[in-house]
């Protein structure tokens, strides 16, 4: 669907989603590029996705191949699901960036190349043996517009009195102006912004605008483009949307928590990728009651956070997965003392350092099931990126009600991209109550019995300070009345069962799935977590396509919602796409005996693509 | 952040060794150095100064770490190693509670070796009591981290090869600003350092050498035999020349020359008590302190028991707290509205 419309020389072309790639060196400021595009997008009331790809090393040699960073933003005026499965548009800042993302762009689509960087050295490093610009098959296969940003840079800056180390740093905002000009942005934000952000080296300030209006001004005079584009404002719902991506959300969301409840939120943390912004956010977020700790390690991350949690405070701990190992041990502390807490676990892909900058979802069944003893444990999955923020709250509430660790999963992909996150009104917010025992519970109160259930099995939370509720807790098995250590292996059996029980009536707390097209038909597809926007978009292709195929989306994985097994059960087939080798797959073989799910695991540290998922339900349909 | 307790009696109460005990007999084995320790840390309690419901004992894993259990105050029996780690962040969280640490020679220099120092570099206010008895006790006998050079246990029949820790000089490396060691078996003194340590405000190490009767006993024989003890131990007192031996004639001088500590006879060669180094465990430079940790390295010198180092310093919790309220100042109008908002919005509709 696109409607032409002419505007000064060029026409401008109406498109309803567009998916753009910007890739070059990790020193070339590709991921700023990318943000800053993706807020000119949001602000213009698209609905989008975006996901960074980046690699691990922070400065590879410039112009390698492994030292290709990219951005892929997805911004539409319709829903937008995912952060698009191939560009429209790549804008490649270099050779290598070219040589590894070209095979992604759509046939027919907009190939945006730095001319300047395709010298002798930079096309060797990246393996060309001739320069692939002058390939006439990229002609035919691609709208190319080789463009010299290096020269034009310069040409922009001639006289600034910057060294040539620093013009050749402006270069990316001459991309993101002359994108900004072939989607029709208007430039003063982006002017406002550059302001903003070199505050304090005016003469930066000065520069980056300079090269920005030279991107945006060449696009208008250079007569390489005959037509621009416009992408209209989705149709979100009314109210005020920011951007945000899952991290940040995840910290938003424990910074509401100690809003509602007037109650410190203590993060006990250690930096590891891709979760690391957890901790630096929310060490913004002192003045609305948060700690935050930086700890030696994840496993003191957790300990501090435990000993905070004894102490009343609502706490929690973030990590990816080789913390999540190293905090396991202290899950089994969490669980037997019944104190509330919650661990984030950004999951990247593993074993060990295993891909650390990419995404994965290969901790679920650890996230299950991966403790020593009988260590049951809520475990809940965000679904999106602004879904963090509800996750979080949702996880904190779940913890504090129950007197219970937490196990909160996101990914990288959802912890580092975007979208725009409804602003939530006051009273669109979760009621969370913190309640502390102060008074003896036992015997007309004479006593304090730190097991005393109430009629969910849920134990009284006294902390310190309290006069005369003095006891203990820890890591040996205790009476399950009165708190002491106790040996009695009948009292053991009872308080694992005891513990289980709980954890399983936790499930009044867990809404129902929702089934996304028919209530029975030949195919249900089934996510959880990060998949869900592929997934439902695929669903959505399917159903267009008129085949009976219906989604359900897991966001609690323990417990399950209750109607899980009728609903799968209502199916022909069901199918389980994730980005692990068939982890729910063999989690709900074992949950609903009988159903004997289809899979498709793809593992390659990038989100499911859409095209791919619908073309896999396609051939068992 | 404080309790919402509604009975919070303000006044202190006059408390006695007794309002400190849990009323669960402890259960080391008859003769463990560890009954000694709790009833100083019983007796040394009340006179703090502090209500019970506000102090706060934490422990690791092994003999001595089930302490907390014993104890009537607020208590987690932890992870082996772990015991710092829950306390720095209850500490951080609370900083009103006075937080105990008791562990052990292989729960805080093994497992919890990175966490003690950490712990030690902070200068939280943390009062560890480190109960060393050279051997792991709960798991019946292995070479320990404080373990002697050549030590035969079950995991080192032929003897051990490894060099130990010496946990005063560790913490002091480490940045400890309360330093001190005492013995299991001299209560008056070790009333005096619990009682230094619970007024100290920053990271505390107190060692208690503590025997073992079942898997090292006789460890300290060395120092607390009666006829060896007088030239073996030397018992720092702040503002005290470093004297020691019968009628304290020995003493340890500081060789400017050589930059060490020996020890000289007072008469002998025109030594005179002037010579003497005067004990001052408030020198903000811990270089002084560390020679005197490490003393007892060296063959004919004797063991220093006192307090080693004991230095005010602003603590880990309270400069938290001051760049936190110092962010609440700076935002006085901070709202849950304007958090969800933040700067960068967009309106629809
Ligand atoms: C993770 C873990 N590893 C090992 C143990 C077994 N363990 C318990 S206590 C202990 C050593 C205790 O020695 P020490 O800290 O000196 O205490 P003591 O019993 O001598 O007081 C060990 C190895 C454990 N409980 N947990
Ligand atoms: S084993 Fe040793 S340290 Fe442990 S309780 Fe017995 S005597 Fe005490
Ligand atoms: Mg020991």
């Amino acid at each position: 669907m696109s409607t032409q419309v002419s505007a000064g020389k060029h026409t401008v072309e109406q498109v309803e989603a567009v998916t753009i790639r910007f890739v070059g060196d990790s020193g070339d400021g590709m991921q700023l590029t990318g943000t800053e595009f993706t807020r000119a997008s949001a602000l213009a009331g698209n609905d989008l996705a975006t996901f960074p790809d980046y690699p691990a090393e922070i400065r590879a040699p410039a112009g390698s191949l492994y030292g290709v960073s990219g951005y892929q933003v997805n911004f539409g005026a319709r829903e937008i699901h995912t952060p698009g499965d191939a560009p429209d548009v790549l804008v490649a800042m270099n050779p290598a960036a070219l040589k590894t993302n070209l095979a992604d762009l759509k046939p027919g689509g907009m190939l945006l190349v730095n001319a300047g960087a395709f010298t002798a050295g930079n096309l060797e490093k990246a393996g060309y043996k001739t320069n692939p610009l002058e390939d006439a098959a990229l002609t035919q296969t691609y709208k190319l517009v080789p463009v010299d940003m290096n020269k034009l840079t310069e040409t922009a800056l001639a006289g600034s009195g910057l060294s040539s180390k620093e013009v050749a740093r402006c270069k990316n905002y001459f991309a993101l102006g002359l994108m900004y000009w072939l989607y029709s942005r208007p430039i003063e934000p982006q002017l406002e912004a550059i302001q903003r952000k070199f505050a304090k080296k005016p003469e930066f300030a000065s520069a980056n605008a300079a090269v920005f209006k030279a991107g945006h001004a060449y696009g208008e005079t250079s007569e390489v483009f005959y037509q621009r584009y416009q992408v209209p404002a989705s149709k979100l719902a009314a109210g005020t949307y920011r951007n945000v991506t899952g991290n940040f959300a995840t910290a938003l969301g424990f910074a509401t928590v100690a809003r509602l409840t007037g109650r410190q939120v203590f993060l006990g943390s250690y930096p590891i990728t891709p979760a690391t912004e957890i901790l630096q956010e929310m060490s913004y977020f002192k003045e609305h009651g948060v700690v935050t700790y930086q700890a030696e390690d994840e496993i003191a991350g957790i300990g501090s956070a435990i000993g905070a949690a004894f102490g009343g405070a609502l706490a929690c701990t973030s990590t990816s997965g080789p913390g999540l190992a190293l905090k396991t041990e202290m899950m089994g502390l969490a669980v037997i003392t019944e104190l509330p807490l919650v661990i984030v676990n950004v999951q990247r892909g593993g074993p060990s350092t295993g891909m650390p900058t990419k995404t994965e979802q290969a901790d679920l069944l650890m996230a299950l099931f991966g403790r020593h003893g009988e260590a049951p444990m809520p475990v809940l999955a965000a679904q999106s990126p602004a879904d963090c923020f509800w996750s979080a709250i949702e996880a904190m509430k779940i913890a504090t009600k129950w007197m219970t660790p937490v196990l909160l999963l996101t990914d990288g992909y959802l912890g580092n991209g975007s979208e725009p996150f409804k602003v939530p009104s006051l009273d669109e917010l979760p009621k969370l109550q913190v309640k502390y025992q102060t008074v003896p519970n036992y015997a007309d109160g004479a006593q304090y019995m730190p097991y005393l259930r109430d009629d969910k099995l849920v134990r009284p939370w006294a902390v310190p300070g309290t006069p005369g509720l003095e006891h203990r807790v820890g890591g040996l098995e205790k009476d399950s009345l009165s708190g002491m250590v106790s040996y009695d292996g009948m009292n053991h059996e009872r308080m694992v069962k005891t513990r289980a029980q709980k954890i399983r009536n936790v499930v009044e707390d867990v809404p129902d799935v929702e089934t996304f097209g028919a209530a029975s038909g030949d195919l249900l597809l089934v996510s959880w977590g990060g998949t869900f926007g592929a997934v439902r978009g695929a669903a959505e292709e399917l159903q267009a396509r008129g085949k009976a195929v219906s989604h359900v989306h897991l966001r609690w994985l323990n417990p399950l919602p209750k109607n899980l097994g009728e609903v799968l059960r209502r199916f022909k087939k069901v199918f389980v796409p994730e980005v692990n080798d068939g982890q729910l797959a063999f989690y709900l073989r074992g949950k609903f005996p009988g159903v004997d799910p289809l899979q498709f695991n793809r593992i390659n540290g990038k989100p499911i693509k859409i095209g791919e998922l619908v073309g896999k339900v396609l051939e068992v349909l | 952040m404080s309790t919402n307790g509604q009975n919070v009696n303000t006044a202190l109460p006059t408390y006695t060794k007794k309002d400190f005990e849990s009323g669960v007999d402890p259960r080391w084995c008859p003769g463990c150095g560890d009954y000694s320790i709790i009833n100083q840390v019983q007796r040394a309690l009340p006179a703090v100064g502090v209500k019970r419901e506000n102090i706060v004992f934490i422990s690791g894993i092994g003999c001595s770490s089930r302490f907390p259990y014993y104890m009537n105050n607020y208590g987690m029996h932890t992870l082996h190693g772990r015991a710092p780690s829950f306390a720095s962040g209850l500490k951080v969280s609370r900083p009103e509670l006075q937080v105990w640490i008791v562990t052990g020679d292989g729960d805080a220099l093994a497992i919890g070796g990175n966490h003690f120092i950490h712990a030690m570099r902070r200068n939280l206010d943390l009062k560890m009591l480190l109960f060393n008895n050279r051997i792991y006790g709960l798991t019946k006998g292995q070479v320990s981290p404080t373990s002697e050079l050549g030590k035969k246990t079950k995991t080192t029949p032929h003897g051990s090869p490894d060099y130990p820790f010496n946990p005063p000089a560790l913490a002091l490396g480490a940045g400890a600003t309360f330093v001190a060691r005492t013995i299991d078996v001299e209560g008056a003194h070790m009333g005096g350092v619990l009682k230094a340590a619970a007024e100290h405000k920053g990271s505390t190490l107190v060692e208690v050498f503590q025997n073992c009767p079942v898997f090292n006993d006789g460890a300290y024989e060395f120092l607390t035999d009666k006829a060896v003890k007088a030239d073996a131990l030397l018992r720092m007192e702040q503002g005290k020349p470093l004297v020691f031996g019968k009628d304290n004639k020995k003493g340890i001088r500081f060789n400017p020359q050589s930059a060490e500590l020996e020890v000289v006879t007072i008469g002998d060669g025109g030594v005179t008590e002037k010579d003497i180094l005067v004990h001052d465990a408030t020198r903000e430079d811990p270089t002084i302190a560390f020679m005197l940790a490490n003393l007892s390295m060296k063959p004919g010198f004797p063991t220093p028991i006192g307090v080693f180092r004991n230095v005010r310093m602003p603590t880990c919790e309270e400069l938290t707290w001051q760049i936190i309220d110092g962010a609440k100042a700076k935002k006085p109008d901070a709202s849950l509205e304007k958090l969800l908002a933040g700067s960068d919005t967009w309106t629809i509709g």
